[in-house]
């Protein structure tokens, strides 16, 4: 045993120690004046062991054990990439198109269902990207952007009886006003002051949901908001037009499928504007990018009113799709959430956001039974993928070369 | 004027735990120019521990016979709990990444917040978890206002932690160094302060007067939870704003403002009561806009890194 090792395995030891401290209090002191060992044990030999052989593999590793496999696994990726792009990119784009559009023939209504949520949080996460993933300001109450986009679209078509079409733009108007009057003030803060003032915001936006009754019928909710509807022609007796309204969760399906499409390509294009490269440039350094003659006040307003749009056009879905709207989703959780997507899958990076949608909504669905463990698990992989691949799954792919990785 | 100097009493104590909450931000602000996500999940972990020691001792009849020294015991122990709690949470959101970006920082402490919440939502339950109160029942009548033995409690508490936390700083060898990091990391260093060791300590004294606050919260309003740590800390945060992030005398100021300015609105805005979780905030904004250094407060922008 090195000296290296040893001190590896006695910083172990003293760690879970600690740990349990930290966990026996909270599992093993009874209200009934009982003090019990069997739950906090029955955690702690778990965590031990996965403790143990994370310390072992990372030991391996760094004598260079897997040395052999890293680099079986570089060719055997490489070949894959080769086979793929044997094939010309669009007979790969056609066929994602084609099994996106055919998803809902192949499977049930639960499948749908999912394939649905998981869209809407594509949406969001996209949006949340270009705050978060292109212009580097954390947002912890994005959230609220999409409780302003389903507040809209709800009263203003049980209200005014306006098409869902028709308020599409009005709600990411409106979530994108709403962005620019919280960043507006805090904009000119530092990134660690815009965290907790837009979390605040976020709380407040669902305080005033609850309590303005006049105007959102509070924690009752909205009910009975129309679905989506569109005009399908008819022959009998003359050539006209009807509605007909959405009501399946199929169309639901296509529905969001064309906005989550929409946001993929609008995020994709502002990612390789002027725009998006002045974003990135304020994310790696702001004072930099403000000597090059970027706004950058203007621009991180716009960053956070891009963000809203999306944000408020998924909202507008989610109150189509659900016909009901009270404030009880738009919780801080739920913003967690959808940060956790954009950081586990790769800030600034599409494909990984999209992943990280997959993952984070499709994995909890496979795994029934640790529905409560969720969040810890998000919570915990979200620090751990800080710590260890801060790029996440699928990291961006940047635009030129960076002084230091040259030559 | 008899509701106001009521109001006044109500808004003084709600100001003492405020300032106790905010004096762990601007802490841990003041030495690593970050703010630490998880502190509000010390106030909330401090007031669960809390009522596990109180119903421990109680079930076995200490709280009948000697409840003011049960209260000082669970204090105690509540205490040194956070302070290793926060401890494990800086080696392992903050201490790897200080080199990184801000971005991570905030992310890693973040996540380890979220980690926080759910294990004590999945240990303790997501209801309300009652403490017991029987023994700080009563209190005084002075002209027409009135003075619990709790808000005596809480405040007397508040201000013996505060006294306490002002000799730590200023008067002793630690609080020097504590002041010296906070003010220059490296040339500190270089005369012989260990740097990690106090960032780390400033996280356990911090966490230490949020399991306090905690604590006070959980007897005051009878009952915690496990998501409790969430408005009071954006509270918090707006009263070390408001005080100047990174100051400590600032911060004790700023809560007791904050503590006021929200019994205040409660009382006398129409509406108040159901907004009143928005008026910090609104302060905090205010003061971002208006006067970003806080009331005696250093600068916040970026020349101090």
């Amino acid at each position: 045993m090195t000296r290296e090792s040893r001190r590896a395995w006695l910083t172990f030891a003293v760690a879970l120690g600690w740990f349990f401290l930290l966990l026996w209090p909270l599992t093993g002191i009874k209200a009934d004046g009982s003090l019990t060992f069997d739950q906090t044990l029955a955690i702690f030999w778990r965590v031990a062991a996965a403790a143990a052989v994370l310390v072992v593999f990372w030991r391996l590793k760094r004598k260079g054990s897997f040395d052999g496999a890293g680099r079986g696994l570089a060719t055997a990726r490489a070949a894959l990439a080769r086979g793929i792009s044997v094939v010309p990119a669009w007979i790969w784009w056609i066929l994602l198109a084609a099994g996106a559009l055919s998803y809902p023939l192949l499977t049930n209504r639960y499948g749908q269902d999912v394939a649905v949520t998981v869209l809407v949080y594509i949406c969001l996460g996209l949006g949340l990207n270009v705050v978060v993933g292109l212009a580097g300001l954390l947002d912890l109450g994005y959230i609220a952007f999409y409780g302003v986009g389903a507040y809209t679209y709800a009263l203003l078509s049980v209200n005014y009886g306006l098409s869902f079409w028709l308020c599409l733009p009005l709600a990411a108007a409106l979530a994108a006003i709403a962005g620019c009057i919280i960043g507006y003030p805090t904009l000119r803060m530092r990134g660690d002051y815009l965290a907790i003032v837009t979390l605040g915001f976020g709380e407040i936006v669902r305080i005033i949901l609850n309590n303005w009754m006049e105007l959102t019928n509070g924690p009752k909710g909205i009910i009975s908001i129309p679905p989506p509807s569109i005009y399908v022609p008819e022959l009998e007796p003359t050539l006209h037009f009807v509605p007909f309204e959405l009501r399946k969760i199929t169309y639901a399906y296509y529905v969001i499928l064309g906005l989550a499409v929409f946001t993929v390509v609008a995020v994709h294009r502002l990612n390789f504007s002027r725009i998006g490269r002045a974003w990135e440039a304020i994310r790696e350094d702001e004072t930099a990018a403000e000597l090059m003659g970027v706004n950058t006040f203007l621009l991180k307003l716009l960053a956070y009113a891009m963000g809203a749009v999306f944000g408020g056009l998924a909202g507008a879905f989610y109150a189509a799709r659900y016909r009901f709207v009270n404030p009880d989703p738009f919780t801080f959780i739920e913003s967690a959430m959808v940060l956790a997507m954009v950081v586990l899958g790769g800030l600034g990076s599409i494909p990984g956001i999209i992943l990280g949608a997959l993952a984070l909504i499709a994995l909890p669905e496979v795994f029934r039974g640790f529905e409560l463990y969720r969040m810890l698990a998000f919570g915990g992989a979200m620090t751990v993928m800080m710590l260890v691949r801060p790029a996440g799954l699928i990291p961006a792919k940047r635009m030129g070369q960076r002084s230091e990785e040259r030559d | 004027m008899e509701y106001f100097f009521q109001q006044f009493i109500n808004g003084i104590t709600l100001g003492g735990v405020y300032a106790l909450f905010a004096l762990g931000y601007t802490m841990v602000y003041g030495i690593i120019q970050l703010i630490n996500f998880a502190h509000g999940e010390f106030f909330a972990a401090g007031g669960y521990v809390g009522v596990i020691v109180l119903s421990f001792l109680g079930a076995h009849g200490y709280m009948g016979t000697h409840p003011w020294l049960c209260l000082a015991f669970s204090l105690v122990l509540t205490m040194g709990y956070c302070a290793m709690l926060a401890m494990a949470v800086e080696k392992i959101a903050y201490k790897p990444l200080r080199r990184s970006t801000r971005l991570s920082v905030l992310l890693s402490a973040l996540g380890m917040s979220i980690f926080l919440q759910n294990g004590l939502m999945l240990t303790q339950g997501v209801y309300d978890k009652a403490y017991p109160t029987a023994f700080v029942q009563g209190g005084l009548d002075i002209g027409g206002v009135r003075i619990s033995i709790m808000q005596l409690l809480i405040l007397g508490l508040t201000a013996v932690l505060l006294f306490i936390l002002n000799a730590l700083v200023f008067r002793t060898r630690i609080g020097k160094a504590m002041r010296a990091t906070a003010q220059d990391k490296v040339m500190s260093a270089l005369v012989g302060i260990n740097s990690n060791r106090i960032i780390s300590l400033t996280f356990a004294i911090g966490a230490g007067l949020a399991a306090a606050a905690g604590i006070m919260v959980g007897l005051y309003y009878g009952a915690v939870r496990y998501d409790m740590g969430f408005v009071p800390g954006v509270k918090a945060f707006a009263a070390a704003v408001l005080g100047g992030i990174g100051n400590i005398t600032g911060a004790m100021l700023g809560g007791f403002i904050i503590g006021m300015v929200e019994i205040m609105a409660a009382a006398y805005v129409p509406h108040g009561g159901e907004y009143k979780d928005v008026f910090a905030f609104i302060i905090l904004i205010a003061v971002l806009y208006f006067m970003p250094t806080g009331i005696m407060g250093e600068n916040v922008d970026d020349t101090r890194v």
